[in-house]
């Protein structure tokens, strides 16, 4: 079915978009910005942060903008008060859940969770640290994953398996337990399947993955390659 | 197999159970087997040749859950009427001996109770009564008949129709309207259709859908297979989990014997409709019984859940459009057909029809397995059929709907039991677990329980779920230890907004529903626990 043009509003400002396209991605068009972590253009989408929640009118659910399909007449609000309470208390417990300390961190300055600390003002955090014993794996010759900076936002594991068509990264346990994992949770250096082509160092928000031989602040990240290799490959990367 | 065999069947196995003078059923589903009630039939059968009892004047068998676990093993005679609880292997002598006589009264149940008296069984209608592992016996209980009835004489839309006016919701806990999902998946564009069956039951303290398995597995399959019939699929899953052994042989049994006798398969009841159902075995992930995370399971992916929509209706198991139901809903479905929608919708209240099987557990008399009509009060539920509270003791809440549901007070015992006045006690109707807790519970202490059951068994995918339960629990922590303070009370308040309105999926929407009831009801408890106090 070929896709039909629809008119909504976002933030009260008239926007038109494709019924096909997800909402986040409309807002971005327009110059509109919602919080996302786990999102990343020319990804599938993954919903498991919750920073994207928007109210839309007419339901009394919070929907996330990066998994919601536009519709006609829809209206959005990206930006309430409620809105921002919740964004603050859920990046609060991500702050709260390992360990993030900025000060000494290979991504200070270039991490998305810390620039979107400082955009919704967390200037403390008000829940206790839980401050897990976690594992640093630095057996790839060019890469380091420290567990205690990742937020399980999957980016890695998407990119490599959608982009780069690997599959080394995957998810292992349940709730807080969770771990990113290369192969079956073998040492990332012995992976049989990672191709050392970096992009999930790239695509990876905090500075979970990082570059061998950074030092605190020195790791920034490259995206530009994605929305290029997604075009070139002529898919939208959303299955 | 043609509905003029099934009939045969059913009329040559009537036959030759009314022939035979005395029938003793041993309760063989998992409770009373966990009290070896296998060796008891072994002493019966024993027993019975011992004084001289053939095949023709006294048969022995094995059936489903006689529903009051709490006094197993059970075992009944028929056509006496008979039930006699908590029966020793020593007792099978005394047994047989009392065939002829009156029944033995040391071990006698007297089956006018309240318990069994009060209760209205469809779902639960042959449990107890036939033997899972055969195939006749259900036939003879008019098991397929429905089946038959369906393939010859009524079309898809005919049957849910008849669903629909049966006002039948499903039994998984939310209670969406069952014949809306149907005509929403038989509308469905796509092709091939599936139907799962979630018997992926995680509650505790929930036995339901394992007593249905146990006791008539034939019931689900023959529900499933209208099913896929009224919505046009030709395969089914079971999704059942690994912890349920017994359920999951019976479950193989019931398929392959039907499936030889073409009820399931290729060309069922010598039609053109075919329909098969595979076995698919849960892993003790809690959050599988969600159906996106059930169907990622099915796909072999890690069992977590996806934003809806799209619905499974439209794009389900591998992108097809699927029809998921639980297994007690799908148990309703071949009385529902045999006995006419309007027969159902007799039952029950205005919004809520039929009946509800419940699961009896925590400080309750009489634990075990019931099923009784929609719109029943609470307290007849507790103190009529569950016998009230044991030790003299009186009740402080009763639990329903596991960990996504919360605590009734005893000051709201009397409301009828329906969907919607459960949602607006702050509880849920759930699928069907009901633990009953009297003044010796802390009410603190169930909400950090349930807690700890939803953080632990949190997939891990979005925030709110995984770090939010786990902050609640720490919070929790602080009142058990007595070390709380008011504004630990606010921000417990906070988190149980926050993830109920900002999580993925159902388990996190909903974890915080003991936090939030029992602090409705029972804020006093919390309040006691201050390190100070006002709790400044």
């Amino acid at each position: 079915m070929p896709a039909r043009v629809v008119t909504l509003q976002i933030d009260g400002r008239d926007v038109t978009a494709r019924d096909d396209q997800m909402l986040i991605e409309v807002a971005r068009e327009s110059d509109i910005r919602i919080p996302k972590l786990c999102y990343v253009s020319g990804l599938s989408s993954y919903g498991g942060c919750r920073m994207c929640l928007v109210e839309v009118e007419g339901t009394s659910k919070l929907l996330a903008a990066c998994t919601t399909a536009v519709t006609e007449g829809m209206q959005v609000r990206t930006v309430t008060p409620r809105l921002t309470e919740y964004r603050r208390m859920i990046l609060e417990m991500l702050f709260a859940e390992r360990n993030h300390v900025c000060s000494v961190c290979v991504s200070n300055g270039h991490c998305d969770m810390q620039w979107l600390a400082q955009h919704l003002g967390i200037d403390h955090i008000r829940f206790p640290y839980v401050y897990p014993n976690l594992p640093v794996d630095a057996s790839h010759d060019r890469f380091v994953l420290d567990q205690n900076r990742c937020i399980l936002c999957t980016r890695c594991v998407r990119v490599c398996q959608e982009i780069e068509g690997a599959h080394t990264w995957d998810v292992m346990g349940r709730g807080a337990q969770s771990l990113v994992i290369t192969d079956l949770a073998q040492p990332w250096g012995e992976s049989e399947s990672c191709t050392s082509c970096g992009k999930c160092v790239q695509v990876c928000p905090t500075g979970a993955l990082s570059e061998k031989g950074r030092s605190v602040a020195e790791m920034s990240k490259r995206r530009e390659f994605l929305p290029y290799l997604t075009m070139m490959r002529g898919e939208t990367g959303n299955e | 197999m043609l509905a003029e065999e099934l009939k045969n069947i059913a009329v040559h196995e009537r036959e030759a159970k009314a022939a035979v003078g005395a029938c003793v059923n041993v309760c063989g589903a998992a409770g009373c087997q966990s009290l070896q009630s296998d060796a008891l039939a072994k002493a019966l059968v024993e027993a019975a040749a011992a004084q001289g009892y053939g095949p023709e004047s006294c048969v022995v068998r094995k059936v489903g859950c006689l529903g009051l676990c709490g006094a197993g093993p059970l075992v009944s005679v028929e056509p006496a009427g008979i039930i006699y609880q908590r029966v020793q292997p020593s007792d099978a002598p005394d047994i047989v001996n009392a065939l002829q006589g009156p029944p033995v009264k040391r071990i006698n149940l007297d089956s006018k109770l309240p318990f069994f008296a009060r209760q209205q069984r469809i779902v639960l209608e042959n449990s107890g009564r036939i033997d899972p592992e055969r195939l006749e016996d259900y036939i003879a209980a008019d098991g397929y008949l429905a089946l038959t009835t369906v393939l010859s004489e009524m079309t898809p839309s005919d049957v849910i129709a008849e669903i629909e006016k049966s006002g039948l919701r499903g039994r998984g806990g939310a209670g969406y309207p069952t014949g809306l999902k149907w005509g929403t998946v038989a509308k469905a564009i796509g092709s091939p259709k599936m139907v799962v069956c979630n018997a992926d039951e995680g509650d505790p303290g929930a036995f339901m859908d394992r007593a249905v398995l146990e006791s008539d597995p034939h019931r689900v399959l023959e529900g499933m297979a209208i099913a896929a019939y009224a919505v046009g699929a030709s395969e089914g899953y079971i999704y059942v989990r690994a912890e349920y052994p017994l359920a999951v042989a019976r479950l193989k049994t019931a398929i392959r014997l039907a499936e030889r006798q073409e009820l399931l398969g290729n060309g069922i009841c010598g039609t053109q409709f075919n329909f098969r159902i595979a076995i698919r075995l849960g892993a003790g992930a809690f959050v599988c019984g969600e159906e996106t995370a059930l169907m990622a399971s099915i796909e072999g992916k890690r069992g977590t859940p996806r934003p809806r929509p799209p619905y499974p209706a439209e794009s389900g198991l591998w992108g097809h459009p699927t029809l998921i139901n639980n297994v007690e809903t799908f148990a309703n479905i071949a009385p529902i057909i045999r006995r006419g929608g309007a027969w159902f919708a007799g039952i029950g209240t205005e919004r809520s029809k039929g009946t509800k099987v419940f699961a009896l557990a925590g400080r309750i008399t009489n634990t075990g397995l019931i099923e009784v009509p929609m719109g029943i009060t609470l307290r007849d539920i507790v103190f009529e059929i569950g016998g009230g509270v044991p030790e003299g003791r009186h009740l402080k809440a009763v639990q329903t709907g596991g960990p996504s549901g919360g605590c009734i007070p005893e000051s709201f015992l009397d409301t009828p039991v329906d969907y919607e006045t459960l949602t607006k006690l702050g509880s849920i109707m759930g699928s069907g677990g009901m633990i009953v807790m009297d003044e010796t519970s802390s009410m603190v202490d169930v909400a950090r329980y349930f807690m700890e059951f939803c953080m632990t068994e949190s997939c891990g995918k979005c925030i709110p779920c995984r770090a939010g339960t786990a902050q609640m629990y720490n919070l929790l922590g602080r009142f058990v230890d007595r070390t709380a303070t008011r504004a630990d009370l606010a921000q417990l308040e906070q988190l149980c907004d926050l993830v109920r309105n900002t999580s993925l999926c159902g388990l996190g929407q909903s974890a915080p529903n003991p936090v939030s009831s029992t602090l409705r009801y029972f804020r006093p408890e919390y309040e006691a626990t201050f390190a100070t106090e006002g709790g400044e």
